[in-house]
């Protein structure tokens, strides 16, 4: 039931088909493109660009290699801007996309914290920071055209199919098989397991870490459980804190209050004297 | 009897010159409501939270952390020589808590939305548990407050219920603040592999409340001295001595706990590998942890007027540059572009710091705050000549 794509890293042009036709589809502002050393033009994705491509030239070895990532929101299976959200303006799908209500439903709760933008680990959410009523815009996964059957825009536009759009666990086996085929391949898909797994999942011949995917923090290997589970690890504590903390400072407070003088307090403080 | 007399409000040019900052600052801010936040702040998609989240937010709870812990000082355990001390940590709590509230305000972007977390529950997200307590304690320190104030504005059948229902709302607004202290930290634990390890930590709730409660009586020492500078009184020195003892333990726990935790998670030597960040880490915990730490435990220094206040004001900035160590430093490797406040920020955290100045000299110009003095300007001649607030 749940859906994902599968993003084929060497089958990738660098067209920026997907680009124009999310741009297209979703209706966006286009913007200026700006020349750049390193060809990616824009670099990153932001409120008016749901999608993006990086270019990136890869040595190994006496081999160079130029690969190009198209980059949007991971769909994760427990996602981070979900959990984070307080007015609970994100919601996973059934079908696997992670839409944002206020301008998927109608439903406009969002206050514009930016929680979720500090939450996602994959740096996604965006923000339309020139507006007076600004929404966080990102990648809906064309939730309009999924619940009619019909492949999201970027993956009907890409022209070497690169992008593959079907049953999650399907892809997931079907990479596993094109990984094992081809011994070029890095054995890795990554959002198998990177923070609960993700509904759009890569696969490539260039070890990830090169091409600008976080496979590390700080020398370690990045989480494998979702971020939701690490904050109702400490959430969960709340209501005992609540009531256990209470119960120790009242029952403190009638202990101590036997010893204590009696004051009357309205005599004991004045207004200051310039 | 100061019953009778009139609300007062003494104009000096320091006033007015907060004054004047207030006024940009709110001009700023009908600027920023009008053409939105990217108008006036450097934020941006890689630093959606600043100068407005890190610091008035964040330092203006946490330096608001003297209201709780001075409450259950005084009214839980009843130490009652703590007292004269009560009533102005209140209000600065409270001033403090205001203040909070105002940036949150000016921070979000659908500003119009801010009641919806009262009905659309996301209780998964720890920013719920902030919200709700901030919202719920702020108006127990008002109810709180509300003693206070009938003492100049009499409705004697109000204050009544009041004091009836006071142990209450005492013991609510030490939990309250208990819960969203630890909880501001908590909003962080999102930032896994995003945080640098040295600030991230499952126990970063446990450090923010912690080091929330030990800043207050530093807090409490500060605006002392302040309010007595400034109104020509004697400072209470031996109060301010023997609430060193409180900080001194906390910050010696805080002090194992957290060397524990990173050597636990295996990232200590992190601090020492030279790079900006471990440099940061070091200043915090050296200057700002340790420093203090032999400030009050050494006698010859904590029984004097300068020896305290230094401690302590070392104690809050040192809260205060943890704070934005979470926020900032720890935040800089993760991401590709940086931040740095526009002057618009600036003026508008300035604005509201002046704002808080002068609303609690107005107040304790005008209510019971401070303790009545019983040589009233004998005594702080000494410390009262020239400044005046
Ligand atoms: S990638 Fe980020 S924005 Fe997308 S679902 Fe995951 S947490 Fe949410
Ligand atoms: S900005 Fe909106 S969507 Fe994001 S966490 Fe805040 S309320 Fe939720
Ligand atoms: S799934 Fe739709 S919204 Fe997402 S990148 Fe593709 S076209 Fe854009």
């Amino acid at each position: 039931m749940s859906k994902g794509v599968l993003v084929d890293i060497p089958r990738c042009i660098g067209c920026r088909s997907c680009v124009v036709s999310c741009k297209t589809w979703n209706d966006l502002p286009s913007q200026p493109s700006t020349f750049s050393n390193n060809w990616d033009s824009p670099g990153r994705t932001n409120a008016d660009t749901w999608t993006a491509v990086t270019y990136h030239i890869v040595e190994q070895g006496d081999q160079i290699k130029w690969r190009f990532v198209k980059r949007q929101c991971m769909h994760c299976n427990e996602p981070a801007c979900e959990s984070a959200c307080f007015t609970h303006s994100f919601v996973k799908t059934k079908e696997g996309a992670v839409i944002y209500k206020p301008t998927e439903v109608k439903q406009d709760y969002c206050v514009g914290c930016r929680y979720c933008m500090i939450a996602c680990p994959f740096g996604v959410p965006s923000f339309q920071w020139d507006k007076a009523f600004p929404f966080v815009q990102k990648c809906r996964f064309c939730y309009d055209r999924m619940k009619d059957d019909l492949e999201p825009a970027c993956v009907t536009s890409c022209p070497t199919g690169a992008l593959k759009f079907g049953d999650k666990q399907e892809l997931l086996a079907e990479a596993w098989s094109r990984i094992n085929k081809n011994p070029g391949y890095v054995k890795q898909v990554y959002g198998e397991k990177e923070y609960g797994g993700t509904s759009w999942m890569y696969i490539s011949d260039v070890p990830f870490n090169l091409l600008g995917f976080r496979t590390e923090a700080f020398g370690k290997p990045v989480s494998q459980k979702s971020i939701p589970s690490y904050t109702w690890d400490v959430l969960k504590w709340t209501p005992y804190i609540f009531f256990g903390w209470g119960a120790i400072l009242t029952a403190m407070r009638l202990y101590t209050k036997r010893r204590a003088e009696v004051h009357d307090e309205a005599e004991m403080y004045a207004p200051v004297e310039e | 009897m100061y019953r009778e007399r009139k609300w007062k409000f003494k104009i000096t040019p320091f006033r007015l010159l907060l004054f004047a900052f207030v006024a940009i600052a709110a001009a700023a801010s009908i600027y920023r409501f009008v053409y939105g936040l990217g108008s006036v702040t450097n934020l941006n998609d890689d630093w959606p939270w600043g100068l407005w989240i890190g610091f008035d937010l964040l330092c203006g709870i946490a330096l608001a952390g003297g209201g709780f812990s001075t409450a259950l000082i005084v009214h839980v355990l009843h130490k009652d020589k703590y007292l004269p001390i009560a009533r102005a940590a209140l209000l600065t709590s409270l001033i403090g808590y205001i203040i909070a509230m105002v940036s949150l305000f000016l921070d979000i972007g659908r500003w119009f939305n801010f009641w919806r977390p009262f009905f659309y529950w996301g209780y998964h997200s720890v920013l719920f548990e902030v919200f709700w307590c901030i919202s719920l304690y702020t108006t127990v320190q008002v109810l709180e407050f509300g003693e206070i104030f009938f003492e100049k504005v009499h409705c004697p059948p109000l204050k009544k219920i009041l004091h009836a229902t006071m142990p209450f709302w005492l013991i609510i607004g030490i939990v309250l603040p208990t819960l969203h202290q630890s909880s501001l930290g908590s909003l962080f634990i999102v930032a896994v592999d995003r945080l640098n390890p040295l600030w991230w930590s499952m126990l970063i709730p446990f450090f923010f409340v912690w080091s929330a409660f030990f800043l207050g009586p530093a807090m409490v020492t500060i605006e002392g001295t302040l309010a007595a500078r400034a109104y020509g009184r004697s400072p209470e020195l031996p109060v301010f001595e023997s609430l060193t003892k409180v900080t001194l333990w906390m910050m010696i726990i805080y002090f194992i706990v957290k060397v524990g935790d990173l050597a636990y998670r295996g990232v200590l030597s992190m601090a020492f590998n030279g790079s900006f960040e471990s440099n940061m880490f070091l200043i915090e915990m050296i200057v700002f942890v340790l420093l203090p730490i032999i400030m009050y435990a050494v006698p010859s220094i904590r029984t004097k007027l300068w020896g305290v206040v230094t401690a302590s004001v070392l104690v809050v900035a040192g809260v205060i540059f943890n704070r934005m160590n979470v926020v900032f430093t720890g935040y800089a490797n993760s991401v590709s572009s940086s931040y740095f406040p526009s002057i618009w920020e600036w003026l508008i955290t300035i604005g509201m710091w002046s704002a808080l100045v002068l609303i609690y000299c107005f107040v304790v110009e005008n209510f019971p705050i401070l303790p009545k003095e019983e040589h009233a300007h004998g005594a702080g001649a000494s410390y009262g000549s020239g400044f005046h607030a």
